[in-house]
């Protein structure tokens, strides 16, 4: 409890430490971390009052059916089937309602699925416009692969980095808990089911962009506070972007039925600044990955603070 | 035919001639017994889906790997850590086989060979149906096929436990070889084959009758709308099931001969299963409810003793969410990485269904209006099913957005959505109906306070188990999980709760239907008064072994 309390007030608080996880008895959507996610919750709660007028509309006209038209209240029933206006007023009025949803519906959908033109925002950015980062337009993309394995564990590859060897920058990332007796302890640093061996670490501010592949089964790569959920299917590379603003650490769940350990694969997103990254980033090149994940176990903070990822 | 064999048929025509046991219920050709058939088959089959759900709901009451380790132990015999990796992989067979066992050995067999078998001919003043032997087989075929899926159960899966756990879609990778390398899924799909195949003849049987048996003077356009909801259910099984069936056969042949569909190091690729399965799927699930809407509209009509409102817009609403059906696939799969140009032509045309079904909802409502409403127990399961149904279809509108979709794609979200629209959109239709035509079909009369109890935890219970699996999806839980993170406990235990509930509801059930057997109060012909329009009602109850030797003739106003 006393965890869940920290947890909680730490969310309110909006520490730079940021973690995105689900909360206790939580009724919607976990905090936006990406633009994209910001316009999902954005209309998505419109959506759902809308949504919730249409029932109680129903309820309300049947909550008056039931009381008016009763047996009792009304002993001869009338013998109507007809009336061509209130036909059309409820097929044209939904219409309406569907077309002004599609307007917002796939202005999102195309600004999750188009990629950015980074050259052009970089030239010609509007520096009032809150959708577009300049500054980060200019350093260009950073692509992460994640593999789904057959053995329920992610594989990152960091195609745009050579480590020592001449390889592609690649690591594998594990699932801690495993739903046996043996699991660490769940903490708060470590969340069960959530926390993984060796995250997936990115900059924040930076335009990423993610791949996603398997080897074996189809998986599905989802961070729910970035709006991303993406299969991984053997045989293709699928993909999309998104920026994070916010440093701290973003917690996902594979989101396709993919056998045994399905619930045990979890994805783990660190977002460190520019310079921690770069530092992980050169430790990682080595091959010495324990070294590397040690060194984003606490998350620089923007102003240049260090504290504990989630500290209490 | 010779002359004195038409004369002994004459003979034989003293109505309630019966055939021995073993002819009447094995051998059967008659429309009506084999509508009792299929839903006792029903029976059997929803109760051995529910006691899986139990399961999935027992071990998600609580985070941990519990309630399911003492089951493999005991199916098993082993022990420890090895016992609850074999409980991850039981999980996934549960939820398999309860989803397939609930639509193709539930649903689809209680409201389309059940009541369908039963309510068609009668409805339409028909003897029996177009082909009387093909839907005995219809039926023995879909009994093959549940012993084939139950068998495939008990057999080995590839993963270390018996039977497939793929879920229902059954998506390669998971269902081939490299997923699952034994023979359950083998088995799996010849279950799934054999009850295509029965459906299929069904279908045909259905379409055949309605279109050449209506009694004279019965038009299209006067038929009941039971009739057409089942016109079009078996128009969609008809056209939607080859699909699956030839998906099916792709991944026989990639399992067992080498054959490389859905396998892309051989150029296959795994998402072509996905569009031909969604081909099939999208349809399935109006399949499951469209005859539910049919029933609702007699029970409403009935008891608010007014015709229905609306009834060519609500016949042809039908045909239009049938028609829809097909094209709108895709939408359950947003995340395969479709181009966005695809996905938006998806959303638009999914959003078009709500059109068509706003038009029932608020013709219902309108046939409400102005009746003269009484509260028997069908009406009160057929309210509850509106007002259930529609907060179903309202999340659909929402997840029809792939923007949002990618968000809620698979999480608890879509769960809570599809079982509003299915555990208690069509689970709720079909008791309507089954409270409606039982005292027909039985010849006996149910204890109406047991009946209102039954609905009643089972609209409380059923709510409690589903509404707060739209919070949890929100908040990120995915589908399929045996167990999850500690921050979704208390949504995932309030719904445990709610299975508990409609547990009582169900025992409440069998203890009515046990009451009513013992009793057997001798039902009525026509026991809802001046409300039941349909041909249905001029017989008696239960209706004579072969009815309508004598077409009944339709005039101006019937059908409807």
């Amino acid at each position: 409890m006393r965890y869940i309390f920290a947890f909680i007030s730490t969310l309110l608080v909006g520490l730079p430490a940021f973690a995105s996880q689900p909360t206790p008895g939580a009724l919607g959507f976990q905090e936006p971390a990406t633009r994209i996610m910001e316009r999902i919750d954005a209309f998505h709660t419109p959506l759902t009052i809308a949504m919730t007028v249409v029932v109680l509309l129903v309820t309300l006209l049947m909550i008056v059916v039931c009381l008016r038209f009763n047996r009792r209240a009304n002993p001869q029933s009338r013998k109507f089937s007809h009336n061509t206006l209130i036909e059309v007023i409820w097929t044209v009025v939904p219409v309406i309602i569907l077309v002004a949803i599609a307007g917002p519906s796939f202005s999102i959908l195309f600004y999750a699925e188009n990629e950015p033109d980074l050259e052009q925002i970089a030239q010609s950015g509007d520096l009032d416009d809150p959708d577009i980062f300049i500054e980060a337009a200019k350093q260009g993309w950073i692509t992460v692969k994640a593999e789904g394995m057959g053995n329920w564990a992610w594989t990152y590859h960091y195609p745009d980095e050579t480590d020592v060897d001449g390889y592609p920058v690649s690591f594998v990332s594990n699932g801690i808990h495993l739903g046996l007796p043996s699991d660490p302890p769940a903490t708060l640093e470590k969340p069960r089911y959530l926390a993984t061996d060796n995250p997936m670490v990115i900059p924040a501010n930076r335009y990423i962009r993610y791949q996603t592949a398997s080897d074996r089964v189809i998986h599905a790569w989802a961070v729910p506070s970035f709006g991303i959920k993406t299969d991984a299917i053997p045989g293709r590379l699928n993909g999309g972007w998104f920026l994070v603003e916010k440093t701290g650490v973003y917690y996902g769940q594979c989101s396709e039925l993919c056998g045994k350990n399905h619930a045990f694969m979890p994805i783990e997103v660190r977002v460190v600044p520019q310079e921690q990254y770069d530092r992980w980033m050169t430790v990682m090149k080595t091959g010495d990955v324990e070294a590397a994940t040690e060194l984003v176990q606490v998350i620089a903070s923007a102003d240049g603070a260090t504290r504990l990822a989630m500290a209490e | 035919m010779p002359m004195d064999e038409i004369a002994l048929d004459h003979g034989h025509d003293a109505h309630d001639h019966k055939p021995g046991f073993f002819k009447r219920w094995f051998l059967s050709t008659n429309h009506k017994d084999i509508g009792t058939l299929y839903l006792l088959f029903a029976l059997v089959a929803g109760v051995v889906g529910y006691s899986m759900s139990g399961l999935i709901r027992w071990e998600l009451a609580e985070p941990g790997i519990g309630p399911l380790t003492g089951v493999v132990e005991y199916l098993y015999g082993s022990t420890g850590d090895q016992a609850i990796e074999q409980a991850k992989s039981f999980y996934n067979t549960i939820i398999t086989y309860h989803g397939l066992i609930m639509i193709f050995f539930m649903v689809m067999p209680a409201l389309i060979g059940g009541f369908g078998n039963w309510f068609v001919p009668l409805m339409i003043g028909a003897p029996d149906m177009a082909f009387p032997r093909m839907n005995n087989i219809s039926f023995w075929l879909t009994v093959g096929g549940f012993s084939l899926l139950i068998l495939s159960m008990f057999t080995p899966g590839g993963n270390g436990v018996n039977g497939f756990g793929g879920g229902w879609v059954l998506y390669p990778p998971l269902s081939s070889t490299a997923g699952h390398s034994g023979p359950a899924m083998d088995l799996l799909i010849l279950s799934l084959h054999t009850i295509g195949v029965a459906s299929i003849l069904g279908a045909i049987n259905f379409i055949v009758t309605v279109l050449n048996m209506r009694a004279p003077g019965m038009t299209m356009h006067k038929m009941p709308l039971f009739a057409w909801s089942v016109l079009v259910t078996a128009l969609l099984l008809l056209l939607a099931l080859p699909v699956l069936a030839g998906a099916l056969t792709m991944l026989l042949t990639d399992r067992n001969f080498g054959s490389q569909f859905f396998d892309p190091s051989g150029g296959g690729d795994p998402v072509m299963f996905q569009h031909l399965f969604w081909f099939f799927g999208h349809p399935e699930v109006y399949i499951m409810i469209l005859p539910a809407f049919g029933i609702v509209s007699h029970i409403i009509s009935t008891f608010s003793k007014k015709p229905i409102f609306g009834y060519l817009g609500m016949a042809y609403a039908m045909v239009a969410i049938g028609t829809i059906g097909f094209i709108v696939w895709a939408h359950h799969m947003y995340t395969v990485g479709m181009p966005s140009d695809m996905k938006a032509y998806f959303v638009a045309a999914t959003m078009v269904i709500a059109v068509p079904t706003g038009i029932k909802i608020f013709s219902w409502i309108a046939t409400m209006w102005g009746g003269s409403i009484s509260f028997e127990v069908p009406m009160v399961w057929a309210i509850g099913f509106i007002f259930l149904f529609t907060v179903g279809g309202v999340t659909g509108v929402v997840l029809a957005n792939a923007g949002i979709d990618h968000s809620v794609h698979d999480t608890y979200y879509v769960v809570a959505h599809f079982h509003y629209v299915l555990s208690l959109g069509a689970v709720f239709g079909l008791f309507a109906g089954w409270y409606y035509w039982f005292e027909k079909m039985f010849g006996i009369k149910y204890n109406k306070p047991i009946a209102y109890t039954h609905f009643w935890t089972m609209f409380v219970g059923s709510n409690l188990i589903f509404f707060p699996q739209h919070f949890l999806g929100l908040n990120g839980m995915p589908r399929r999980y045996i167990d999850y993170p500690d921050a979704f406990t208390p949504w995932n235990s309030v719904s445990s709760w709610g299975y508990v509930i409609t547990l009582v509801g169900t025992t409440i059930f069998f203890i009515g239907l046990v009451e009513a057997v013992v009793r057997r109060r001798k039902g009525e012909a026509n026991p809802w008064g001046e409300g039941a329009t349909t041909l249905e009602w001029t017989l008696p109850s239960p209706p004579p072994f072969h009815q309508f030797n004598e077409l009944p003739v339709v005039k101006t106003e019937g059908g409807h």
